[in-house]
């Protein structure tokens, strides 16, 4: 077997391997429900899709995903499992893509727990299922941005707790890059050049029409850069700070 | 065959290693001395490729560290300073996943399983996790994980620290026992160690060699004869 395949069913097998798998899991459905039913008003809208789940992904992948990232190096440069890790004849790349990859796929199998709600919608009106499906693959690849920005952040610390922390702040720029919430931090010393190029990565406008069933090459384009530039910085800083 | 090759690592500006160049030959064991922050985990982070080395380079059986990474971290099975293990994968889980990345499988994959785990005395513990060992049971499965593929050179760093003294007799027993047409470096504080297991010894101090010979002729140089008294005869003990 190839070594992403390796490290990938050993790091799935250690969210399950402790109680941070169910626990993220069932807080994640409760949380996408509340916000579906309660923030997103799905029985008052009165419409057969699930525009009220969708608009909501951003923010709890923006809570939860660095939540789960938080672990992914930090907790092997404390344990110092890493140096054994690298010392296996793999490459930096490998070990990398394995471990975003079993992430990635431990937020598609909670993804895939919110099935009641399709069948929902599907039992109280006639959805547009190929705008669900859509949809649900473009929440999945904006979570897999969310994801790659966490994990860089958290080979950069050994504490878990910060990396938590920096990797919400970064997230949370992404995801308003382009409202004055975060472009006023930077209008005011920044050329407008950059300024417009800051708001053009805001994760919520690129998410915008993927929610919507709409599969936009230019926003499948930007979530897949997103995601390999960290992942090439994650490899950059994992290789720099290993040791230290 | 390990060719190091003036290896010199800095950490700001102090210098950990400094221009150290041996080679160790299939049949010898080596036994690395030296007191605390000499620079001994440091070499051997450097050889198995973890740190990277501020100039200079190692080969292994001719494959260099640097440049060809992955080839050269086949030849070699390594033990870390600590014996480092995932905390929650049982034992028998960390071993199969150290087979795979070692490409082992088959029949291969499960006769080297069966053997190791019989070699270090594991079978009673190969269903726990392994933050639930002891000390003793997490260095021993280190070193499983370590000669698992049986390889030709085998990297241990102090593999006999938090032993009690039958595992440490044990452990020494095993490396002696493969020792014949293999490459073994051992780094350790405990000289006796050295005495019982090794063919040469190397005292190193502050990154640089001190001292490199037969573990008797070292001793033949103190009035004494005891190796521990050469020890700090030149390493001003330890007070430099």
């Amino acid at each position: 077997m190839n070594p992403v395949g390796i490290i990938f069913r050993r790091e799935l097998a250690a969210y399950f391997a402790t109680p941070l798998a169910v626990v993220f899991i069932v807080i994640y459905l409760m949380l996408a429900g509340v916000f579906t039913f309660y923030l997103g008003n799905f029985f008052e809208r009165g419409q057969a899709d699930l525009q009220s789940f969708f608009g909501f992904h951003p923010w709890l992948y923006l809570f939860l995903v660095p939540a789960i990232a938080m672990r992914i190096w930090a907790e092997e440069r404390k344990a110092g499992t890493i140096e054994l890790l690298l010392t296996m004849p793999l490459t930096m790349g490998q070990a990398v893509l394995g471990k975003f990859l079993a992430a990635w796929a431990f937020i598609a199998i909670a993804l895939a727990g919110t099935f009641p709600l399709w069948i929902t919608v599907n039992v109280l009106g006639d959805p547009d299922n190929g705008v669900i499906v859509a949809a649900y693959l473009g929440s999945l690849l904006m979570a897999g941005a969310y994801l790659a920005v966490s994990v860089c952040v958290s080979a950069a610390t050994k504490s878990q707790v910060i990396a938590f922390i920096i990797a919400l702040v970064l997230c949370f720029m992404f995801t308003l890059a382009g409202f004055p919430l975060v472009l006023d931090a930077f209008s005011a010393w920044l050329p407008d050049g950059i300024v417009n190029a800051l708001a053009s990565l805001s994760f919520l406008t690129h998410f915008q029409s993927l929610q919507k069933g709409v599969i936009d090459l230019r926003d499948v384009i930007f979530f897949a850069a997103v995601i390999v530039a960290w992942l090439y910085a994650c490899a950059l800083i994992v290789d720099n700070k290993k040791a230290d | 065959m390990i060719e190091v090759d003036a290896l010199t690592k800095d950490f700001g500006p102090r210098r950990a290693v400094d221009n150290l160049s041996f080679t160790v030959k299939p049949g010898e064991v080596l036994g690395f001395l030296g007191p605390n922050g000499a620079g001994k985990s440091t070499t051997m982070k450097m050889v198995t490729g973890f740190l990277s080395p501020t100039s200079g380079t190692a080969r292994i059986n001719g494959h260099d560290i640097q440049t060809a990474p992955v080839e050269a971290k086949r030849q070699f099975g390594y033990l870390p300073e600590g014996a480092p293990g995932y905390a929650d994968m049982r034992v028998i889980d960390f071993l199969r996943f150290a087979a795979d990345l070692r490409k082992l499988t088959g029949d291969t994959r499960r006769q080297r399983l069966e053997q190791v785990i019989a070699d270090v005395h594991l079978e009673g513990v190969l269903g726990q996790k392994i933050d639930t060992l002891s000390k003793g049971f997490r260095r021993r499965v280190g070193l499983a994980q370590a000669i698992l593929h049986d390889p030709q050179v085998l990297i241990l760093d102090e593999p006999t620290d938090g032993l009690d003294p039958n595992q440490k007799h044990e452990v020494r027993k095993l490396i002696n026992g493969m020792a014949e047409d293999k490459i073994i470096i051992i780094s350790t504080h405990i000289l006796e160690e050295v005495d019982a297991i090794c063919t040469r010894a190397m005292i190193i101090s502050q990154g640089r060699v001190l001292a490199d010979d037969t573990p008797a002729n070292l001793a033949a140089k103190t009035d004494s004869g005891r190796l521990d008294d050469y020890f700090r005869d030149i390493t001003d003990g330890g007070l430099s």
